[in-house]
């Protein structure tokens, strides 16, 4: 049922960037220019992604679109298949949106080093980060199963190198536990993933998503199969209590990584969840409901409290995330229209305000040279335009209405109500501890005080020579900083004001997977309320 | 006491009759034995300046000329060496040419070749480098210094891994326990000798050939042994008799072919490295010359598991008895033992051991798979692993601290910021041990579980999920390594990579590039592979 396309798009918005990582990595030059050649890759493919959504055909976004297929490996049934749905383009779209935008706050993340391979290390760095996102354009576009699992786990290793190479000081610790985390889960997977395939009907294109959707497994062994496959997600997604790779995780690794891991990666996670766990196996997917839903309560309660309590902006941020992503599969897990789509919606909004939160307090991060938040104090009065920012990015996870996290925030609560409605009066606190994490960071960091021996750049311009003594001048937002920032906020208030943009496109393919779970288990109703006469 | 009822036992053919041998089936084979004698007689009579450039040539013109033959002998398939008696037509025929045992013998001859390059690395200087220049001195000895002050140079080394792989060719071909035997011996001999003429640290590395020697030939006493009981059992040694022999033997007989059966496989499982027959290999890992272990590595591995499977599949009737759950023992320790002793190596070619006995045990679990689907798997998987094992080894043959090599892991610290392009190919294939997807060792991985998975039942799933987790555990191993060269700092400048000759180079080239061709596009050798997994019985 795949819309075959004359172009092959999402082909090419996959190998634009990996070509543009060759060249970054191998064209001699200075890395200022490799930088430069990387930002203009990424942002050919943001321009290529965006001409390929406009062959888009939104009245049809429940199928998959954009469609290639090749037989790959015909002996395992392989397909190199791809193509988007209304979920999956909407993803794709803010991968190729945020990339660029890392690329640009990631400029001064590598110190050029003295000697000769310095400017390698920086042009690796670049490359890998472009490497990534071919890999991320590959995993939400797979239609295949197979070819899903191999970006899946394929995706790891630039990670892995962009976490150990070019973190902070417990970066092998950080970049092993990651690794370890997430092969774990994924070869819990690759045994769902060949158990699948055995159920299905075989053949050369046996690992097809359509070719594997509405088969009737024996009930065991279609729960065990979900189990596999969700255990993989939950690794990713990550929920409590497979959470703890990600704050170390976030923490070591450079700032850019980290927002492209919380923001775009671990998305993967709950995207698998819709696009496999539902759409695969409804049956099973109904009867692990209460356990998944408790799990996800947990994640946004438990994940809010350690938010509280830390003391490192970093790992603070990854927390927030923690209880962001309990919010997601809720909504996920209620198997209603609204919620669905409203868990679609946050995963694209929660990628935007997470790369605000990180990008902008690793700013504040460059210029202290700390990321404890006790260190910091008052900094408003000396970086006041990045405040503004700051607050506004803070604003986006607390999700303020207005701003674009509150509209996936509030359907997703409406979705869940109807069919979790403990789960959904328990999750709904978590809107209160998020604006106690957020506002306490940002009371604790900006407001008080001047901190001293700091001041402004224009005041330190100001100042007459004896003045200055003693005083460390610090910059407020230069130029490129706001350029990272301005499509960031613009992000925020236009998915906020017209989240339709993105509903309309992802309502249809919401439908399609929430149809295939009522036809599985017809007790349950996607529009709302629980059929009459069910019992549960 | 009831009497058991004797089987008939075969009478001799009344006259002779001559055998039937297909010149053009076996050609292969005896090209490479041809260029081992060759060999033999160029150590005699060629001047020792232009001996090491002669074995080369000859050994590396001789595997590529068996390579070739080997498909003109695609053509002559069959049953060859050997009669069909006419008074009851039993196929008495010592060698089997077919798919499985041609796919085996040009991954042995193309991996052969890869091996010699490796071996004839000079650096500079005269003979092979990895080699001592007097096996047989003592080492510190006086002798030993004059051999090296008088330029002596090890070539014989050349005709040895031609008559190793001689022997290699022919242990997935026989179709006899004899045969299989004495193939088992031809390729073994060889490869004591070889272990115990490494250049450096001599000691270890004659000690190492002792304990390969000492416990291989035990281990060949099993399998003679094991080889009588199946001729007492079934009254032939050929494969076919021994199949028809269990299909219609009678019960009360099992007190010889159960034992005869497990000496079999432990002389098969000895080659292999599976647990608990795994002792000698981490230690003549260690100490045989580095060129020497990834040939061995390699070859030997892809040798007998072309014997394993010819004796699972075609000797040992599997529909009336269940002797299969003795290997699926032997495969889930094999599997966890490799895996989680790997990870306490500090010794890179340790390391690199008992990644060899963990992937051993993947191996075995398509064995068991006992399907066509696993056949093809199993092959995939040798030549996969055949090609990376190859290529890591001669890599590490190239760090080098003061001109020896350096193998402890703390010595590669950094080696990446250093030597990027050998670090990086060494990591590649780490991944690609790892399992990881777009390299060769994930497909692998996934055809040998999926095939058991299959038609394993619930011991292949089981099979399949114990091979999973000890992935896992693998994995650890290798981002390790990673880790080590590419995250830490050097602890020592002193370490480095030698600049290696064209042939080296070349089959490091050829190790990684298959190993990263195989994991994106594997459908041909795939293709090839099912299409070779069919016995002739």
């Amino acid at each position: 049922m795949t819309a075959m396309s004359t172009v092959p798009w999402l082909t090419i918005l996959g190998l634009v960037p990996l070509v543009g990582a060759l060249v970054v990595a191998f064209v001699p030059g200075s890395a200022e220019n490799a930088k430069r050649m990387a930002i203009g890759f990424s942002v050919v493919t943001l321009v290529l992604g965006i001409v390929a959504a406009t062959q888009f055909d939104r009245g049809s976004s429940a199928q998959f679109q954009l469609g290639e297929q090749y037989s790959w490996i015909p002996q395992f049934g392989v397909s190199y298949a791809l193509g988007v749905d209304g979920i999956a383009l909407v993803l794709i779209l803010m991968a190729l949106v945020l990339t660029p935008i890392c690329l640009l706050a990631a400029w001064h993340d590598v110190p050029e080093e003295v000697g000769t391979r310095g400017g390698q290390r920086v042009k690796t760095y670049f490359a890998l980060i472009l490497v990534l996102e071919t890999f991320m354009v590959g995993v939400f576009a797979a239609t295949d199963v197979f070819l899903f699992y191999v970006f899946f786990e394929a995706m790891l290793i630039p990670v892995y190198f962009l976490i150990g190479r070019f973190g902070g000081p417990r970066r092998q610790f950080a970049a092993m536990k990651f690794l370890l985390f997430s092969l774990a889960g994924g070869l819990i997977m690759l045994v769902a993933v060949i158990g699948l395939y055995l159920q299905g009907p075989g053949g050369t294109d046996g690992f097809l998503i359509e070719r594997l959707t509405g088969l009737s497994i024996d009930p065991t062994t279609e729960r065990l199969l979900f189990v596999g496959f969700f255990f993989a997600f939950a690794v990713k997604a990550p929920m409590v209590p497979f959470h703890t790779w990600l704050p170390d995780a976030a923490t070591e690794s450079s700032p850019a990584t980290a927002t492209l891991l919380v923001g775009v990666l671990d998305k993967v996670g709950t995207f698998g969840m819709i696009r496999f766990c539902l759409q695969l196996f409804p049956e099973a997917s109904t009867w692990a409901t209460p356990v998944v839903v408790a799990l996800a309560v947990l994640s946004v309660i438990y994940g809010a409290l350690l938010a509280i309590g830390q003391t490192d902006m970093m790992r603070l941020v990854s927390y927030t995330s923690v209880s962001h992503f309990g919010f997601i599969v809720l909504g996920i897990f209620a198997f209603t229209n609204v919620g669905n789509a409203g868990s679609s919606l946050y995963m694209v909004n929660h990628g935007f305000s997470t790369a605000a939160l990180f990008l902008f307090a690793a700013m504040l991060v460059r210029r202290r040279g700390s990321k404890r938040i006790p260190d910091f104090g008052g900094w408003q009065r000396i970086t006041p335009a990045l405040a503004g920012i700051f607050l506004v990015a803070g604003l986006a996870g607390l999700a303020l209405p207005g701003l674009s996290t509150f509209v996936s925030e509030f359907l997703v609560l409406a979705g869940s109500f109807s069919t979790q409605p403990a789960a959904t009066v328990i999750a709904t606190t978590g809107i209160i501890l998020a604006a106690l994490y957020i506002l306490l960071m940002y009371k604790r960091v900006m407001t008080g005080p001047k901190p001293t021996g700091l001041v402004g750049q224009r005041e330190h311009d100001r100042l007459d020579e004896p003045g200055r003594r003693g005083l460390t001048a610090v910059r407020d937002l230069t130029t490129r900083e706001k350029l990272v920032a301005a499509p960031l906020i613009a992000a925020f208030i236009v998915l906020g004001v017209l989240p339709n943009l993105a509903l309309n496109v992802i309502n249809p393919a919401v439908d399609k997977t929430l149809s295939h779970v009522q036809q599985a288990v017809p007790t349950l109703n996607p529009a709302g309320t629980v059929a009459e006469g069910s019992s549960k | 006491m009831t009497a058991v009822a004797p089987l008939a036992l075969p009478t001799l053919p009344a006259a002779f009759q001559q055998s039937n041998v297909d010149y053009i089936a076996i050609l292969p084979l005896m090209i490479v034995f041809g260029t081992a004698l060759i060999g033999v007689l160029v150590e005699a009579f060629a001047s020792r300046e232009r001996r090491q450039a002669i074995q080369v040539t000859l050994a590396v013109v001789g595997l590529l000329a068996a390579a070739g033959s080997v498909i003109l002998a695609a053509s002559h398939q069959g049953l060859t060496m050997g009669l069909t008696d006419g008074a009851t037509n039993r196929q008495l025929f010592a060698l089997a040419v077919d798919g499985p045992a041609l796919f085996m013998q040009a991954t042995i001859v193309l991996l052969g070749i890869l091996g010699v390059l490796t071996m004839a690395e000079r650096f500079g200087g005269v003979g092979p480098d990895a080699f001592t220049p007097s096996g047989a001195s003592t080492p510190g000895s006086a002798t030993e210094t004059a051999a090296a002050r008088a330029g002596a140079l090890t070539s014989e080394v050349y005709p040895l891994t031609m008559f190793a792989i001689f022997g290699m060719m022919l242990f997935p071909t026989t179709n006899d326990l004899i045969g299989m035997f004495v193939a088992l011996e031809v390729l073994s001999l060889p490869l004591y000798i070889l272990s115990g003429l490494a250049r450096r640290r001599r000691l270890l590395s004659q000690e190492a050939s002792l304990k390969y020697f000492l416990l291989g030939a035990f281990s060949s006493a099993f399998f003679l042994f094991g080889t009588a009981l199946l001729y007492g059992y079934a009254g032939s040694v050929y494969f076919g008799d021994l199949s028809k022999a269990i299909a219609s033997g009678p019960l009360a007989m099992n007190g010889l072919l159960l034992p005869g059966a497990f000496l079999v496989f432990v002389g098969l499982l000895f080659k292999v490295g599976a647990v608990p027959f795994h002792a000698w290999t981490p230690d003549v890992y260690q100490g045989a010359p580095t060129p020497v272990t990834g040939f061995m590595a390699a070859c030997t591995k892809a040798a007998a598991f072309g014997a394993i499977l010819r004796l699972a599949y075609v000797g040992l009737d599997t529909g009336r008895w269940e002797w299969t759950n003795a290997l699926v023992l032997v495969a889930i320790l094999t599997m966890v033992v490799g895996s989680v002793l790997s990870v306490t190596q500090t010794d890179m070619k340790r390391l690199l051991a008992y990644s060899s006995i963990a992937h051993a045990g993947f191996i075995l679990v398509g064995v068991l798979a006992f399907d066509r689907q696993g056949v093809g798997a199993v092959l995939f998987y040798l030549v996969a692993y055949g090609f990376s094992t190859i290529a890591a080894f001669a890599i590490v043959s190239l760090v080098r601290q003061n001109g020896a090599e350096a193998t402890h892991l703390s010595q590669w610290a950094g080696l990446g910021k250093r030597y990027p392009v050998v670090a990086g190919a060494f990591a590649f294939l780490m991944l690609a041990f790892a399992g990881i997807p777009l390299t060769s060792g994930f497909v692998s991985k996934f055809g040998v579980f999926s095939a058991a998975v299959d038609t394993g039942g619930a011991t292949g799933t089981v099979l399949a999920v114990v091979g999973v987790v000890c992935s896992a555990i693998t994995v650890f191993v290798y981002a390790r390594v990673i880790v080590l060269m590419f995250f830490s700092d050097a602890t020592d400048d002193a370490v480095e990579v030698m600049t290696p000759s064209v042939s080296t180079t070349f089959s490091i080239a050829i190790g990684t590039l298959v190993t990263l061709a195989l994991g994106v596009l594997p459908s041909a050798l795939l293709d090839l592979a099912d299409r070779a997994s069919l016995f002739v019985r």
